[in-house]
């Protein structure tokens, strides 16, 4: 129990340094930025309440924003995606009984399954992120792009460090 | 009380969404420029809006009060203006400093009972002996002719209206300054008579017929209507015709009444001249 605690907050603290660092500094043509931090809320254990959830993913957003200047924007987004969290559980949950500590990625039912669960959630998140950053929606055609193509980068980004970091059971 | 708690604690994660949610955004309105000027601006927008309807709504209501106004302005105006006034030239040498003589004044008023049913229709004014207001005076609108005071009360004046067979006006054409005489045949609201015009003229539909200014009553040039037909092209020495009057009378409200301040003077010459 402890360690996957432990994990969490680590994952939190690279997530937070990895964005913050790394990743808002590669603005491809100034039009694509990944939003890895999400990874946090994708990768909490299956059986966290809702309310921690919810408590959780505004505090990785806030985070985000405390480093980007940005107050409110990660956070809502952030929030959003993790409300919607619990419903995408439950409507690709395959099966009943749930090790309790559980953490979703790659391994736990296969990578059909986390590419599924993993694209709603990011879409989810950079959508609501990319329009309330734009916060208007008379050039919403252009503010969807410039989410889709990060989206993929994202989604590629999200892959890539399962297949890093994910061991083998 | 119990039922709230219950459906708080059953509810409590989409709450608990909802109030961080609204923290968030707050925070994003409150703390970014452009996110805090975007929302400011459209919601002023809406205000703006909402507030176009609610004064429009507002200006309908005071309508009433603002035709008044005009009325008063446009009295006030057309005391100024040239036709109002009556070329003393001749007496330049004597008045050197006044070309000009007020001769008519303009006193704004409401119609306040009017009909165009009867074959004899007599309008109501809410001007009376109080305001200035004596019998044989004018009547006009802004688009005409009205009529005559016939009496006067100290609040109230009582006048013919072109629309009664016992009024005659001096009425002529404006293009070739032919006179004749103006009644009202009893039918049409719309459309009055015009005869005794020479025979020899020749008129055309859609002359503009104003008043001649021969009589004490009316100033020259105010407009009465338009020819409409011609009803009887000079067989018997005479054109009558058809004329369509410039004012509806069915919708009049804002009307003047015209003081011509030299009538006495006029009529006592002519008068005068009658007797020797």
């Amino acid at each position: 129990m402890n360690s996957v605690l432990l994990r969490n907050i680590i994952r939190f603290v690279i997530l937070v340094l990895l964005q913050v660092g790394v990743l808002n500094q590669v603005q491809l043509g100034g039009f694509i930025n990944p939003y890895l931090y999400i990874l946090f809320v994708i990768m909490l254990p299956f059986t966290i309440p809702g309310w921690f959830t919810l408590i959780l993913s505004f505090a990785i957003g806030i985070s985000i924003d405390v480093f980007c200047n940005s107050p409110g924007i990660h956070a809502s987004a952030t929030v959003f995606a993790g409300f919607l969290r619990q419903y995408v559980i439950a409507a690709l949950m395959p099966r009943e009984n749930i090790d309790p500590i559980e953490t979703p990625n790659i391994r736990t039912f296969g990578v059909g399954w986390f590419f599924k669960y993993s694209l709603v959630i990011v879409l989810a998140h950079h959508v609501f992120l990319f329009v309330v950053e734009a916060f208007k929606f008379s050039d919403l055609h252009l503010v969807l792009w410039r989410a889709l193509l990060s989206i993929v980068f994202t989604m590629f980004l999200i892959f890539l460090s399962q297949f890093l970091f994910v061991r083998n059971k | 009380m119990r039922n709230l708690i219950l459906f708080i604690l059953r509810n409590h994660y989409v709450i608990l969404f909802v109030l961080i949610e609204s923290l968030s955004l707050f925070l994003v309105m409150q703390y970014n420029s452009y996110q805090r000027s975007c929302f400011i601006n459209s919601s002023s927008a809406v205000a703006g809006g909402v507030n176009t309807v609610f004064s429009a709504v507002d200006h309908y209501l005071y309508l009433n009060q603002k035709n008044q106004e005009l009325n008063a302005e446009l009295a006030r105006l057309r005391s100024e203006i040239p036709s109002a006034y009556k070329c003393d030239t001749a007496e330049v040498q004597s008045v050197k400093d006044e070309v000009y003589t007020q001769q008519y004044e303009y006193i704004p008023c409401m119609v306040i009972s009017n009909s165009v049913e009867t074959s004899n229709n007599f309008l109501t004014l809410n001007v009376g002996s109080k305001h200035g207001v004596e019998p044989g005076m004018a009547v006009v609108s802004a688009s005409g002719v009205v009529g005559v005071v016939k009496a006067v009360s100290p609040n109230f004046a009582s006048v013919i209206g072109v629309l009664n067979q016992d009024l005659n006006i001096s009425a002529m054409l404006e293009n070739n300054g032919y006179f004749g005489t103006l009644t009202w045949d009893g039918r049409d609201y719309h459309y009055a008579i015009l005869k005794d015009l020479p025979a020899h003229i020749r008129v055309f539909k859609n002359d503009a017929v104003i008043t001649s200014g021969y009589s004490t009553i009316f100033p020259k040039g105010e407009p009465i209507g338009r020819v409409d037909t011609i009803l009887d092209s000079g067989t018997n020495g005479f054109i009558t015709l058809r004329v369509r009057l410039a004012v509806d009378f069915k919708k009049l409200t804002n009307v003047q009444v015209v003081r011509n301040l030299l009538k006495e003077e006029q009529l006592e010459l002519q008068n005068r001249a009658e007797n020797e």
